[in-house]
């Protein structure tokens, strides 16, 4: 149950990425993975939502290079199909943008951010780590 | 969407405005007021008899009041249904709607955007979201580009098939007078094109342009009574799917699927039965997904069936006749101009491009990233 005068979804998700988590929600009406967070879940409409942390590992669902600009080198974004039943946007590091395949496993890493951008997951290659 | 009833109404009036780059300062309700009115000399139709206002656009927050205030007007119903390049669709489906139910009889659809003159973000703003705009994706089109990798990964389709798409847009466009784009393009040329979110070059992208248009809805009894044959709405189908492209549940199948059943099961045609089709096509990928998904390929051979020139002038199927999104005018929120074209094929006022018998045109709209789908059926007074 979130309580909006003392906490946010996001709020929450992003504490758990200050501690180096993935942060999930679970609807147990129905026992369905949640995320993007919310107040209460789709399809049941309830409100009660239970934090799980992902074992931060998945799959490539589709990838894209992004080209920005001139000055700046081509970024990978990638949809991320997680272990635990949900998808998610993020980018595939550590690896030439263009070499992210579909189908490829990965694992979470957290981006601390900065003062201009709060934390967020990304990923990169999991290769015999699983 | 049961309730309303085929053939009910009929679009009067159909009028782009200035397109391509307009003069600095104008405004887009500039544009949506100077397409309205030609719009209505198109069917004969005076300001006045106007009493139901369908606008959106993204660079005026209360379409319907905006221009309502410029036309000084006070339309009985009014709709500002917003859900990015498919709001105009459904405007056809409330607008319908609401005729039917007595709420106006004379209703305008409008659109016009500056995108061009002011700049695509300025254009378009879009809202920050943590779960996507940290990882930079270029919006919209990194998400169709995603998409596109996943049709590719799935069933086989190459970067040459979404060319063929771009090719088969531009030598429509070279028959129609008032395309943006004037030159041949090959297949090479798109695949050589700047890189932009791969696979798409900067040519499986549409036209960043300015322009709007209008067109004026009436019952099926005041239609006939007009300046033009009547292009009889058939049906319609209107479908939300998600609202950002983590949230899509299948990045291979649209809700075309399913906003095409609404329209063909309420115009009682089938597929085969369409002599021209316009599809929204934002990028290469989309005409490949929207065929597959109305029904004129099987799932996963869009590619292959957009091959060897088959939706290019000439070829089995034609599509997006005036030149597409990609090479006749994209001005942002496009699907307005994608049923202006399909009205006029109906009407056979196509001149060089014109469709050969054309009584059944479907024009599909899309919106957001993949997002809102809304088919609409024309047809003809023979198809009654």
């Amino acid at each position: 149950m979130t309580d909006l005068s003392k906490q946010s979804p996001l709020g929450v998700y992003v504490d758990y990425c200050k501690k180096g988590q993935l942060a999930y929600q679970v609807c147990t009406d129905d026992n369905t993975p949640v995320f993007y967070p919310r107040t209460v879940a789709p399809n049941t409409g309830s409100a009660n939502l239970e934090w799980r942390v992902s074992k931060g590992l998945g799959t490539v669902y589709s990838t894209t290079v992004v080209h920005a600009a001139k000055d700046q080198p081509p970024h990978n974004v990638a949809l991320i199909d997680i272990d635990e039943g949900y998808r998610m946007m993020s980018r595939v590091e550590g690896i030439d943008p263009m070499q992210v395949k579909i189908g490829m496993r990965v694992k979470v890493k957290i981006n601390q951010g900065d003062e201009k951008q709060l934390p967020y997951p990304v990923f990169t290659p999991a290769g015999d780590a699983e | 969407m049961s309730g309303r009833k085929r053939g009910s109404v009929a679009v009067v009036g159909a009028a782009e405005s200035d397109l391509g780059l307009v003069a600095p300062l104008t405004s887009p309700v500039d544009l949506i007021a100077q397409a309205t009115m030609r719009a209505l000399d198109d069917c004969g139709l005076k300001l006045s008899d106007v009493d139901g206002l369908f606008v959106a656009a993204t660079q005026v927050r209360m379409g319907p009041m905006a221009l309502a205030e410029y036309l000084r007007i006070k339309p009985r119903y009014f709709d500002g249904t917003i859900i990015g390049g498919s709001s105009f669709m459904s405007h056809v489906t409330h607008a319908q709607a609401a005729i039917e139910a007595g709420l106006c009889e004379v209703a305008v659809i409008g659109y016009g955007s500056t995108q061009r003159s002011v700049s695509r973000a300025a254009a378009s703003p879009r809202e920050y979201n943590h779960y996507e705009s940290p990882y930079k994706p270029i919006l919209p089109i990194s998400a169709y580009a995603l998409a596109a990798a996943r049709h590719m990964h799935q069933y086989g389709t190459t970067r040459e098939h979404l060319a063929e798409v771009a090719v088969a847009a531009r030598q429509w466009a070279l028959l129609n007078p008032i395309a943006w784009e004037k030159e041949p393009l090959t297949i090479e040329q798109v695949l050589k094109a700047r890189m932009v979110s791969y696979p798409f070059t900067v040519r499986d992208c549409c036209l960043v342009v300015d322009g709007g248009g209008a067109i004026v809805l009436t019952s099926a009894a005041r239609a006939k009574t007009l300046k033009k044959p009547p292009v009889y709405v058939l049906g319609t189908g209107d479908v939300l799917s998600h609202a950002t492209i983590s949230n899509m549940p299948d990045l291979t199948v649209t809700a075309a699927k399913e906003s095409g059943e609404q329209a063909y099961k309420m115009a009682g045609v089938k597929p085969g039965d369409v002599d021209m089709l316009s599809l929204y096509d934002a990028f290469t990928i989309t005409p490949i997904l929207f065929l597959e998904d109305l029904g004129f390929c099987p799932k996963g051979e869009g590619g292959r069936f957009v091959a060897g020139g088959a939706i290019a002038p000439g070829g089995k199927l034609p599509v997006n006749t005036s030149g597409g999104g990609l090479s006749y005018c994209h001005p942002g929120m496009y699907g307005l101009l994608v049923m202006i074209e399909a009205i006029r094929q109906v009407r056979g006022e196509c001149g060089a491009r014109q469709v050969k018998g054309c009584e059944i045109a479907l024009a599909h709209g899309n919106g957001g990233v993949l997002s809102s789908q809304c088919t609409v059926i024309f047809g003809s007074e023979a198809t009654l």
